[in-house]
């Protein structure tokens, strides 16, 4: 019986790691299901900031806040979020080819690149390529809050503050549907300006009660939220990855066990007729 | 001739409560009272604990209570990004109640470990509810 043992540990093995790979499947499907819904419950409030600060940026202020200067590039902050986990299929990779090629841009263009990472992916895959990262957050979780994140978000604004970085980018997945996942590079600092066409005339806000105090007030709340939302965004996305990749795999190993099925089979076959004509062979001998 | 409008949207770090078209918007800004109607100058302002009175584009009024957060008006767009916002419907005013005593009560303590702002806007979130839920019922 050549090799049949072998096939069917084989087949054993492959049967344990399909079951593995399904069991993931369904983890990752119920983790989205309630990913997708904290996306869905904050992504209202991330956009109509976003819309409220591209105002901002085209109205012509009394107070020029720091974030609405545009500087000449010579340094660029990049916040990358990333899984904590593998096993999501390209999702990671995509994201980063992604974040080198217009990292490579700014670098032609001769400005130097920085990164603040989020998700332990991202943080072995920059330390390993060398680059500079300013800070690393991981270990979020599957709710994370945006307490967490204010300390790398605070590094990088700092950075921004003093002029040590000129321009500023949150980049993650956005989620667009569970099979399509978009890798995205949203522009944080300066403030991106409205297409707005209907407040293209000089205009300036009312303040109640200053300025200052509220604009501070706000962009510190804009920041947080928009890098909030990035990590929500790439949570439901990693899940759904990991659901499309998982399934993918359960689908491959059994396949594979059909294959190894048929293989096994024959080789019993074969066996048995050797066998039967050794028998045959023998009895004529007799 | 129909009333004017502009386009209002209410929304809080969990939700989206209100998007639509409005006739006119009654809100509790740092400073005191505002109303908003449509036409209204650009104006940025943050907001107090207290409600939001909306009357729709067909004379509907809808009220909902916010925590705190911050109020943009443009000419054709008015933004209102609450830290926590609730519907009147959801409020529970006992639980209010509870919260006003419990915060007079912190603060009438005098003891050494009381976070004296802490309490002091616990406070006003609390009498901010109650007001909202009287406002309520005396329209009902």
């Amino acid at each position: 019986m050549s090799g049949a043992k072998e096939i069917k540990s084989k087949i054993g093995s492959v049967q344990n790691t399909q079951k593995i790979t399904s069991a993931m499947e369904m983890v990752a499907a119920s983790k989205m299901r309630r990913a997708q819904d904290a996306m869905a419950a904050s992504r209202p409030y991330a956009e109509n900031m976003r819309n409220v600060i591209g105002h901002i940026a085209l109205g012509n202020l009394e107070y020029r806040h720091p974030y609405l200067e545009e500087r000449e590039v010579k340094r660029v902050g990049y916040i990358v979020v990333s899984t904590d986990r593998g096993l999501c299929g390209g999702l990671n990779i995509n994201l980063f080819k992604q974040v080198l090629a217009d990292a490579g841009k700014h670098q032609t263009a001769g400005a130097e690149v920085e990164f603040a990472v989020v998700g332990s992916k991202a943080t072995a895959f920059f330390n390993n390529m060398g680059a500079n990262v300013k800070a690393q957050i991981s270990g979020l979780g599957d709710h994370p809050s945006v307490t967490d994140l204010i300390g790398s978000v605070r590094v990088m604004l700092d950075a921004y503050d003093n002029g040590e970085i000129d321009k500023l980018y949150v980049v993650y997945n956005k989620f667009v549907n569970t099979m399509t996942q978009q890798p995205t590079i949203d522009q944080l600092l300066p403030l991106p300006k409205s297409d707005d066409d209907e407040i293209k005339h000089r205009w300036d806000y009312m303040y109640e009660p200053d300025a200052q105090v509220l604009l501070d007030q706000l962009l510190v709340r804009y920041t947080e939220s928009q890098v909030y939302q990035g990590v929500v965004e790439n949570l439901a996305c990693e899940q759904a990855a990991r659901m499309v990749a998982m399934k993918a795999a359960t689908d491959n190993a059994g396949d594979l066990i059909d294959d190894l099925q048929l293989v096994y089979n024959k080789a019993r076959q074969a066996s048995i007729t050797q066998e039967l004509s050794e028998i045959c062979a023998g009895a004529a001998a007799v | 001739m129909a009333a004017m409008t502009v386009h209002l949207n209410v929304v809080s770090a969990e939700e989206e409560l209100f998007s639509g078209r409005i006739e006119s918007l009654q809100i509790t800004g740092s400073e005191g009272e505002l109303g908003i109607m449509p036409g209204h100058a650009p104006l940025l302002t943050s907001l107090k604990p207290g409600m939001a009175r909306i009357v729709k584009q067909h004379g509907e009024e809808e009220v909902i209570y916010l925590s705190g957060g911050m109020l943009e008006v443009q000419p054709n767009n008015v933004t209102v990004l609450a830290d926590i916002a609730t519907r009147v419907a959801d409020l529970d005013e006992q639980a209010a109640e509870q919260a006003k005593q419990r915060a007079e009560e912190h603060l009438n303590a005098h003891s050494g470990d009381v976070n004296y702002a802490e309490a002091a806007s616990e406070l006003a979130r609390a009498v901010a509810q109650l007001r909202v839920i009287q406002a309520a019922k005396k329209k009902l």
